[in-house]
């Protein structure tokens, strides 16, 4: 058997995905679905006051219960070795920082009397004043300075940007402009909601420590918990071949996997069941955070801008400081010489935000798409033309060239597919029965980035099949396909010869599902496998592997065009809505999405990762929205029935098209990243739409039929 | 309180005791090892639990399993024939009707009983003709009808069509 250079291309094909057999069945492992003899269930106490202390615990009724085996509070709890972030450790202090923050647990054999006994636990409290409002004239404003990307990199935004950023002089670029704009924008509190509640089965033993999990990272989410429980990493063994769903959720926050595993301290070696309620899914596994977003832009009467300004402002938790990149967009789409992008956050009485699908792009784009449209009208320009015009020839901050750009053309593609030319721009200009029909587009980007970490192994077989090796995750994304794919392509032999392994701390270490980088890390770290396979077999046993097999590992190479290139995907997005004249009910009968997202590894399961962005583009659009009693300090809509997101029957046609490109400077697959780009961009394309159709611009998300009837 | 019940659940009886305030949800899941069914929401707000209870598709999370006593419970394990998958499943994954697969096994049960209710005359919120005997699943009822089945992962655009290939050959 011999391994030649990368061959005929597994790449590009549109396979059905791998899991799907088990997945129609229901037959696929999630986490609280492992077999295990003998699993006692745990049950959480949250807090029922915003901030303040806990002055008393009185478990004794629930101690009293027949088949509790222990309660946890902060007065028993193990101490843990790393303790200061909230969204690890729990029951550490007497404090209470958020309504719904874990305040202990009640571990019993049976689910019913677990539940049952966190009922009988009284806790007594002093509370202190809380407040949970965000609003733009707050005087305690700040620059934030985020914890931490991951853990990683310092920076002042979670991706490791500066919080503000100036060139030129906007005050005098808005003075010499022909048209200028001065509109706020905002986003209100959004959770993941991934329909897999955060789950953990834990098992604690002298020897090993099993966490059965659903995680976007099993090495990110074993280090957190293993320098919380000051164990060595070796010992804990994180298990999550198939996560049902996470969007962000299920990168960071672990406090479900360290209540899961102090429940496994009070019985080792026993099985302890956890899994998140869906209601207690909106206090205690993040969330996108509320934005209050200035945009003032300046152009002159060509309709060049002469001036971009994004001031954000931005919830926080006073418990740890998130803060994410709302204007990161902002600086990499338009040129103009004079820009300036702020970024302050308050830091409140609530649960802690996190990642979510596009964080701070999704946001951002709302607001500087929707000023762009608006700007648009007020230059007498097309909104694809307007935007045309300010197309940058690089990256208009720091300079770079982008490794590939094809924005103008997926506005163009998107234009000619969706039917744009001949449209009338005017407002109220079409209806159709008692429907007002309006159109609008906006773009996309996300940056395709790496996280660092990555190690894959290959072992052949002298029988021609290959084990590939590596801890990455598969969300829905399609990663046990795509990486199958990318693993064929790069021994160049079939997907058929292929076998995968993921979603396991046993197998070589790899960065979390997260940022759109995983293709991109984990696909670049298997080919660096498969080169060093190749080397060891033509060095060592002139190209045959051996009868005993052979196996090679590597880790991610660097990329030192990521230090040369700007490196984004784009995308152009329409939308049709048809707003009810009498009730002002708003439907999307039509999205359409053209995409530059580099080479697609596979158009199948690509497709639906668009579609899916582009939906929850459209329901961010006009559902969802969290919202907090500022009485109490909690989410009251928190179940799906008070937190809408799309259903079936609010979603219409969503068409995807790809301008495939292969970007040389990327990866060795020459893809981007496709998981978040979709989302960016769909709710100004909306809105913009709307707006198109009835005159009524709506600033203020979701666009929901109160703010159209006026 | 302890109960003894009888389940019949994908052809097979199961005896076994619960607690009476266990849910067929979580007879299925935690006491069967059956966990086709997935909960998602525990409320009967998501549909990732449904399954077909005496041939109607109900969700699992809001059924006492004492409730579930003799009654014929299918899941989405039940519906495939050892590895032959039901059509319905086999049109999810030509489709890629799905990205996660949680929601999935809950999609496939409701989307056989919904083609049921429609050819048995069952009118929806969106039919035109009440009085059909049987009513045409054009992709808005389809929409319609699965509406109680979330999908986060919002593969709706293709599991709308995956559906429409079983319902109109």
């Amino acid at each position: 058997m011999t391994v030649t250079s990368a061959g005929p291309s597994a790449v590009g094909a549109a396979l059905d995905r791998k899991d799907g057999p088990l997945k129609v069945r229901g037959a696929a492992t999630y986490a609280g679905e492992w077999p295990v003899d003998n699993p006692a269930y745990l049950y959480p106490l949250q807090a029922t006051i915003a901030a303040g202390r806990i002055t008393g615990v009185d478990a004794s009724a629930a101690l009293d219960l027949p088949g509790v085996l222990g309660v946890i509070t902060h007065v028993n709890a193990p101490k843990l070795a790393w303790a200061t972030d909230p969204e690890v450790a729990v029951l550490q202090s007497d404090e209470v920082a958020w309504r719904g923050q874990i305040v202990g647990a009640v571990v019993a054999e049976t689910l019913e009397t677990a539940r049952h006994a966190a009922g009988l636990v009284r806790l007594a409290y002093e509370q202190r004043p809380h407040d949970t409002e965000l609003r733009a004239d707050r005087h305690d404003l700040h620059r934030p300075q985020h914890a931490a990307l991951f853990g990683a990199a310092p920076g002042d935004l979670q991706d490791g940007s500066p919080a503000d950023s100036a060139l030129g002089d906007v005050d005098a670029g808005l003075a010499e402009a022909a048209f200028t704009l001065d509109a706020t924008y905002t986003t209100p509190m959004n959770h993941h909601n991934p329909m897999e509640p955060h789950t953990g089965i834990a098992v604690w033993t002298d020897d090993e420590i099993t966490l059965y999990c659903s995680s976007q990272g099993v090495h990110l989410h074993r280090s957190l918990l293993a320098g919380a429980f000051g164990v060595d990493a070796a010992r804990i063994r994180a298990i999550s071949p198939h996560v049902g769903g996470g969007f962000g959720s299920k990168v960071y926050p672990v406090v479900w996997g360290t209540l899961a595993l102090m429940g496994a301290q009070l019985v080792p070696g026993r099985p302890v069941k956890f899994a998140l309620t869906r209601q207690q899914m909106f206090a205690l596994v993040g969330y996108r955070p509320a934005t209050i977003q200035r945009v003032r832009l300046g152009a002159d009467s060509d309709g060049r801008l002469t001036a971009i300004a994004h001031d954000v402002i931005q919830q926080t938790a006073r418990a740890k400081e998130y803060a994410e990149q709302t204007v990161g967009a902002t600086r990499a789409m338009y040129a103009a010489p004079n820009r300036s992008t702020t970024t302050r956050v308050a830091a409140l009485d609530v649960p802690v935000p996190t990642i979510m699908r596009g964080p701070g792009e999704a946001t951002g784009m709302f607001a500087l798409e929707s000023a762009m449209d608006e700007m648009a009208s007020a230059a007498g320009l097309d909104p694809i033309e307007f935007r045309i015009r300010n197309e940058p020839a690089v990256h208009p901050e720091h300079g770079l060239p982008f490794s590939t750009r094809n924005l103008v053309a997926c506005l163009r593609e998107g234009a000619r597919r969706f039917g744009w030319e001949g449209r009338d721009p005017a407002p109220l200009s079409r209806r159709e029965n008692d429907w007002l029909v309006g159109t609008g587009v906006a773009s996309s980007i996300y940056p395709s980035p790496r996280l660092p970490g990555n190690s894959a192994s290959i072992h052949a077989d002298a029988d021609g099949r290959y084990t590939v090796r590596i801890g990455a995750a598969d969300i829905g994304t399609g990663t046990w396909t795509a990486l199958t794919q990318i693993a064929a392509e790069a021994l160049g032999v079939g997907v058929e010869d292929v076998n995968l392994e993921i979603g396991d701390t046993s197998l070589p270490v790899a960065s979390s599902a997260g940022f759109s980088s995983g293709i991109n890390c984990w696909g670049s770290t298997i080919y660096a496998a498969a080169d060093e396979l190749r080397k060891l077999l033509d060095s060592e046993h002139g190209g045959m592997v051996p009868a005993e097999g052979i196996e090679a590992s590597a880790d991610m190479p660097d990329n030192p065009y990521m230090e040369q290139f700007a490196m984004y995907s784009f995308g152009a997005q329409f939308a049709e809505v048809r707003v009810h004249e009498d009730t002002g009910e708003i439907r999307v009968p039509r999205l359409l999405g053209v995409f530059d997202a580099g080479r697609i590894i596979n158009p199948k399961t690509a497709r639906s990762q668009l579609i899916g962005g582009m939906t929850q583009g459209l329901s961010m659009a006009l559902h969802e929205a969290s919202v907090i009693d500022p009485r109490f300090g909690h989410v009251v809509n928190n179940d799906l029935g008070g937190y809408h997101f799309a259903s079936n029957a609010d979603v219409g046609s969503v068409e995807v098209h790809y301008l495939e490109e292969r970007d040389p400077y990327t990866n060795p697959m020459g893809s981007k990243g496709i998981g978040e780009v979709c989302i960016v961009g769909t709710a100004a394309a909306i809105a913009n739409a709307v707006h198109h159709a009835t005159g009524v611009r709506v600033r203020d998300l979701p666009i929901t039929l109160d703010k159209l009837i006026v | 309180m302890d109960v003894e019940i009888l389940l019949r659940v994908d052809g097979k009886e199961h005896r076994l005791t619960v607690d009476t305030r266990t849910t067929l949800l979580d007879a299925l899941r935690e006491r069967l090892g059956n966990t086709s069914p997935k909960k998602g929401c525990d409320h009967g707000q998501c549909g990732a639990c449904t399954v077909l209870m005496n041939g109607q598709r109900v969700t699992s999370c809001l059924v006492l399993a004492v409730a579930g006593e003799g009654a014929e419970i299918v899941t989405a394990e039940g519906l495939a024939e050892g590895d032959e998958l039901h059509p319905v499943q086999r049109a999810f994954i030509a489709h890629d009707a799905f990205q996660c697969g949680y929601c999935t096994p809950g999609q496939v049960v409701s989307a056989v009983a919904m083609m049921r209710e429609a050819q048995a005359g069952w009118p929806s919120v969106v039919t035109e003709d009440l009085d059909a005997d049987v009513v045409v699943l054009d992709d808005r009822e389809i929409a319609e009808r699965m509406s109680g089945n979330l999908c986060r992962c919002a593969a709706y655009a293709n599991i709308v069509p995956a559906i429409a290939e079983v319902a109109r050959p």
